[in-house]
């Protein structure tokens, strides 16, 4: 017999199958065989229809389509015989579902078999349709439904019953019409329909209130004293598991007690008995016992209070976390964690046993475990069990690591009593798991330790033995490489010895060994690599001696592949070599971080004050006085990384020279360049000793790269800048422009520190007027911001414009590049440039100056000289 | 609600029966039943019966080289499920005497019409052996 034609019985088809060795053979006769089935379809064969759909049935099992049978399924429902509908139901239920429109022509079928005199095939019929009845066809068939809820056979009613289920999750407006017919119901005696009945009840329960309220009323008695009588009844060997009555039945009535008395007291006075009696009696050396006392745990949680039923539960509880057999455990757990809301102190009592589930060998157990751990911390336990999690951190697995690592750090973060205590254990941590740590949490670190005072020697020296110890941990070397830049000198001299320490001498070669060997390290990233090398730079200060060796490290990075790095190298390079006199102020201690901010930061607050500050810098009311973290909040609020701690160091130099109480928006202007500690470092050159508005015309510098006029160190700034431009975004960008705007021609740069110096028409010419605005800085009298100003008076375009000045040698010039070097005509528009000019005889002489302006006119070059000695007298 | 599916896979990973009462396609069920099986596999005796994947959890027990896998809603009775699944296997050892992987491969649509008897659209209907396979004997009388 040719085993693919549709007369293969099923057995023998899926004995070929099983014969098959390989997927693609199995692939192979799959496809025979549907091939037969598809040609049989189309014969219309009545004979074996039902055979082939077994087939079918076997095959979508296998997981290939069976799309093609699905009208078969239908012409099989309509067979007249029962082992036909039999397996078309069945077929259809499996192959078909709610969501295909075929489904829509079952319901004529479903109608007429809803009908039928045999129960067995009302039964089919329900059974179909409670599977995967759509919402039309529950709303045609909803009136037959209700019907058979009330027909002689119970088996048939508990069908119904469970019909009206899925009835009402698909229409609920039809749950009102169920309601009734159920009271009637959960008076029977037959298990199945109570079931059913029951659990049709649970559902009309949630879908609308004023069924919950009706049951309450009416039901809440009866089904206690069903739930009594399963308690007591005798054996009955139908419905006997393992020497208990119907458990089944017993949790389904547990939980609809759990419904009608949540939240209400006179249902749940109702219940009590009951419930302590089903709590006492039943066993628990069988699973089925067990389950019994599970949900009736439960349900005791979740009705009103009633003080002798909370302890038995606990009880019974206790005793489930102390079985060996590791189910009743995982449940214990599941339960513990609701009733923590209950009776917490109960469940602290439990605490070592949690404890020691957290290290079980079971996954499951152990994620609940740790769940529960992490809502019973509170401030007394908080070390003991920490000190358990961190000990069990060494030993657990690699995927249960990530886990164990956020929740401990959270704990420690939210309950540590001391900063000490809080800095040890997440160095432990990071020790361990320092690459399952999230960066918030080690800046966070970082935080919480600039704020310790006290502690800065205690931490760099364990940071520093740490780091030898685990210096694979990626978080460990970026928090040690950041510690040992800031206070390296506490870590060579062992400054700030606490009790408990062992002295160790660190010198400075080695803390430069560290970072040397941290940069050098493959497995270093970007930020970390970063990190050192403004490590190195604060260390340069800290260490004169080490100097030239730090050069040595610095430079070889400047070839580095990655811009961040290159920059930075070149930057500090030149920082190193150029200006010593800097590079103290620059690299001073950093300030107190605000932790109050940065937890507010991190607890997601702060994306509108960091938008303020992204934006136009001179939103900050200028008048307002605000204390010295200001700048240093905004820019912790720009980035969440540590370049944001490096930047600091500029405006914080700032700060520290001009008195603190300065907060012109220029201050805040630093604050907002981009995330390159290059720009700030730039800014700090420049502002050497001057006026912050000097801020604003370096950004002018940097933005507009016009010739130099004078070879002094704006050259170095003028190779920095060059770099620098291409990397600037575009954000910070126009919150510079804005700058500019502000700060362009007009003197109102910070008003505070104008003296009121007019401004004075330094030459004027037929083709040209040149006016001067002066300002000082109220610190430093012997030098005078100049503001240049040329328009054109001629209606002609003046190109390749260059202005040049010469001062007596009492006197020092200093000569910023001009805005651009085209002077449009009719005084269109105009061209600024920034002199800076220090008296050093000041208040004996005044400024003199020789001027020379040479500009092209048509391509004829001209020139025009000459001198200016109308400098008011003071300046 | 509920029970969201019924599945028996052997120790090689082989679906035997597959009873899914929420709408997935056809791939979905394939990687579901990869991945539960997977997990299910790699445990060993001593750990418990109830694996947490995604939003629901999957009850399991072994039966010779039968794993039956049944995935609840997180609010459902573990323990309660446990018992259902020894109570379907005490109902199909009864109907085919000493029931084994072989006997619900070949009758697959009497296993289906069993279960079906037990459960409807995740909740389960009848826990009593006798009534559940009173249709099922009268079916084979008929044909």
């Amino acid at each position: 017999m040719n085993p693919f034609s549709s007369e293969t019985r099923l057995r023998d088809m899926i004995r070929a199958i099983r014969a098959c060795k390989t997927a693609a053979e199995e692939r192979a006769v799959v496809r025979k065989e549907c091939a037969s089935i598809r040609a049989a379809v189309s014969d219309n064969d009545n004979d074996y229809r039902h055979r082939n759909l077994a087939k079918l049935m076997f095959i979508h099992m296998l997981g290939y389509p069976t799309h093609f049978g699905q009208m078969e399924c239908l012409k099989l429902i309509a067979a007249p015989g029962f082992p036909e509908k039999r397996i078309g139901y069945l077929g259809l239920m499996l192959l078909l579902d709610e969501r295909q429109e075929v489904l829509m022509l079952v319901t004529n079928s479903l109608k007429q078999d809803l009908n039928h005199t045999n129960q067995y095939i009302v039964g089919l019929a329900l059974c179909a349709l409670g599977n995967i009845s759509s919402a039309e066809m529950a709303r045609d068939l909803a009136p037959e439904v209700e019907r058979l809820l009330q027909f002689r056979d119970p088996n048939v009613r508990k069908k119904a019953a469970l019909c009206s289920i899925r009835i009402i999750k698909k229409v609920p407006d039809l749950a009102e019409n169920f309601v009734n017919p159920v009271a009637s119901l959960l008076k029977e005696k037959h298990h199945g329909v109570l079931l059913t009945a029951i659990q049709l009840c649970a559902d009309l329960c949630t879908v609308s209130e004023e069924a919950l309220e009706y049951f309450r009323k009416k039901c809440t008695e009866g089904l206690v004293k069903v739930l009594k009588d399963a308690v007591n009844s005798p054996y009955a060997p139908e419905y006997d598991i393992s020497g208990i009555a119907d458990p089944f039945l017993q949790i389904r009535l547990l939980r609809i007690l759990r419904i009608l008395g949540h939240g209400d007291a006179d249902a749940s006075d109702l219940m009590n008995d009951v419930l302590a009696q089903v709590a006492t009696k039943t066993e628990s050396n069988k699973n089925a016992g067990n389950a019994i006392l599970y949900e009736c745990v439960e349900t005791i949680m979740s009705i009103e209070d009633s003080g002798g039923l909370r302890v038995l539960a606990i009880n019974i509880l206790g005793r489930f976390l102390s079985n060996r057999d590791n189910n009743i455990r995982y449940v214990a757990l599941n339960m513990l964690m609701k009733a923590i809301s209950v009776d917490g102190q109960a469940v602290q009592r439990h605490r070592a046993t949690i404890l020691e589930c957290v290290k079980d060998s079971d996954a499951s157990i152990r994620k609940r475990a740790l769940e529960l751990v992490y809502l019973l911390v509170n401030e007394t336990n908080v070390k003991p069990l920490t000190k358990e999690l961190i000990d069990y951190l060494e030993v657990s697995d690699q995927d249960f690591k990530g886990d164990l690592t956020a929740r401990i750090c959270s704990i420690v973060e939210k309950l540590s009593p001391q900063k000490i205590w809080y800095i040890d254990q997440m160095l432990k941590v990071l020790c361990e798991a320092g690459n399952y740590v999230k960066d918030e949490v080690w800046h966070g670190l970082i935080v919480v330790i600039t704020n310790s005072t006290n502690l800065h020697g205690y931490t760099v020296r364990s940071l520093y033995r740490a780091i030898q110890t685990s210096g694979d941990q990626e978080a460990v070397v970026r928090v040690a490489v950041w510690c040992i830049g800031e206070y390296g000198d506490l870590l060579v001299n062992n400054i700030g010895m606490l009790d408990l320490e062992e002295p160790i001498t660190v010198t400075e070669n080695d803390a430069v060994d560290v970072i040397e060997a941290a940069i050098k390290r493959h497995t270093s990233d970007l930020t970390t690599r970063a990190m050192c090398l403004i490590a190195l730079l604060k260390l340069s200060s800290r260490f004169p001696s080490c100097s030239q060796r730090i050069k040595d490290i610095v430079n070889q990075s400047k070839g580095s592949l990655l811009l961040e790095l290159q920059q930075r190298s070149i930057e500090f390079d030149s920082i190193l070599e150029k200006h010593q006199n800097l590079r103290s102020a620059l690299v001073e201690r950093m300030p107190v971080l605000d932790e109050a901010t940065y937890s507010g930061r991190r607890a997601g607050s702060l994306p509108a004050v960091a938008s303020t500050s992204q934006g136009n810098p001179l939103q900050i009311p200028n008048g307002v006085p605000k204390t010295m973290d200001a700048p240093l909040l905004d820019l912790l609020d720009l980035s969440a990384d540590e370049p944001a701690l490096q930047n600091s160091s500029g405006p914080n130099f700032l700060q520290d020279l001009l008195g603190g109480d300065i907060l012109s928006s220029a201050s805040q202007s630093g604050t907002t360049q981009p995330q390159k500690s290059g720009t700030d470092v730039l800014l700090d050159l420049l502002s050497t000793g001057s006026p912050p508005a000097q801020n604003g015309s370096s950004t002018a510098d940097i933005l507009s790269i016009s010739q130099d006029n004078n070879k002094t160190s704006v050259d170095a700034l003028n190779s920095l800048s060059s770099p620098m431009v291409t990397s600037v975004q575009s954000t910070p960008a126009s919150s510079i422009m804005d700058l500019l705007d502000t700060f362009g021609p007009s003197p109102t740069v910070p008003k505070d520190n104008d003296p009121a110096y007019p401004p004075l028409v330094a030459f004027e010419s037929s083709s040209l007027s040149l006016i001067f605005n002066f300002s000082k800085q109220p610190g430093s009298p012997q030098i005078t911001q100049i503001e240049a100003t040329f328009t054109n008076k001629s209606s002609d375009i003046y190109t390749d414009f260059i202005f040049q000045a010469a001062v007596p040698k009492f006197l020092q010039l200093h000569l910023e590049p001009a805005s651009s070097n085209t002077l449009p005509g009719s005084g269109n528009g105009s061209i600024t440039q920034k002199l800076r000019v220090t008296n050093n005889q000041h208040g004996k002489k005044s400024l003199v100056m020789r001027i020379r302006i040479s500009y092209k006119l048509n391509n004829k070059d001209m020139l025009e000289e000459g001198q200016i000695s109308n400098f008011p007298r003071d300046l | 609600m509920g029970i969201r599916f019924i599945l028996m896979v052997n120790k090689q990973g082989q679906t035997r029966l597959a009873q899914y009462f929420e709408y997935l396609t056809l791939e979905e069920r394939r990687t579901l039943e990869g991945e539960i099986v997977r997990k299910c596999l790699a445990r060993n005796e001593q750990q418990c019966s109830f694996v947490e994947h995604r939003t629901y959890k999957i009850v399991y027990r072994r039966y010779a080289s039968l794993f039956f896998l049944v995935g609840v809603d997180n609010e459902e009775n573990e323990l309660a499920i446990l018992e259902f699944i020894h109570l379907l296997v005490e109902t199909m050892d009864r109907h085919f005497g000493n029931v084994c992987e072989l006997d619900i491969m070949f009758h697959l649509e009497k296993a289906h019409f069993m279960l079906e008897e037990m459960v409807m659209n995740g909740c389960i209907v009848e826990t009593s052996k006798a009534n559940i396979l009173a249709p099922i004997q009268l079916m084979d009388k008929t044909s």
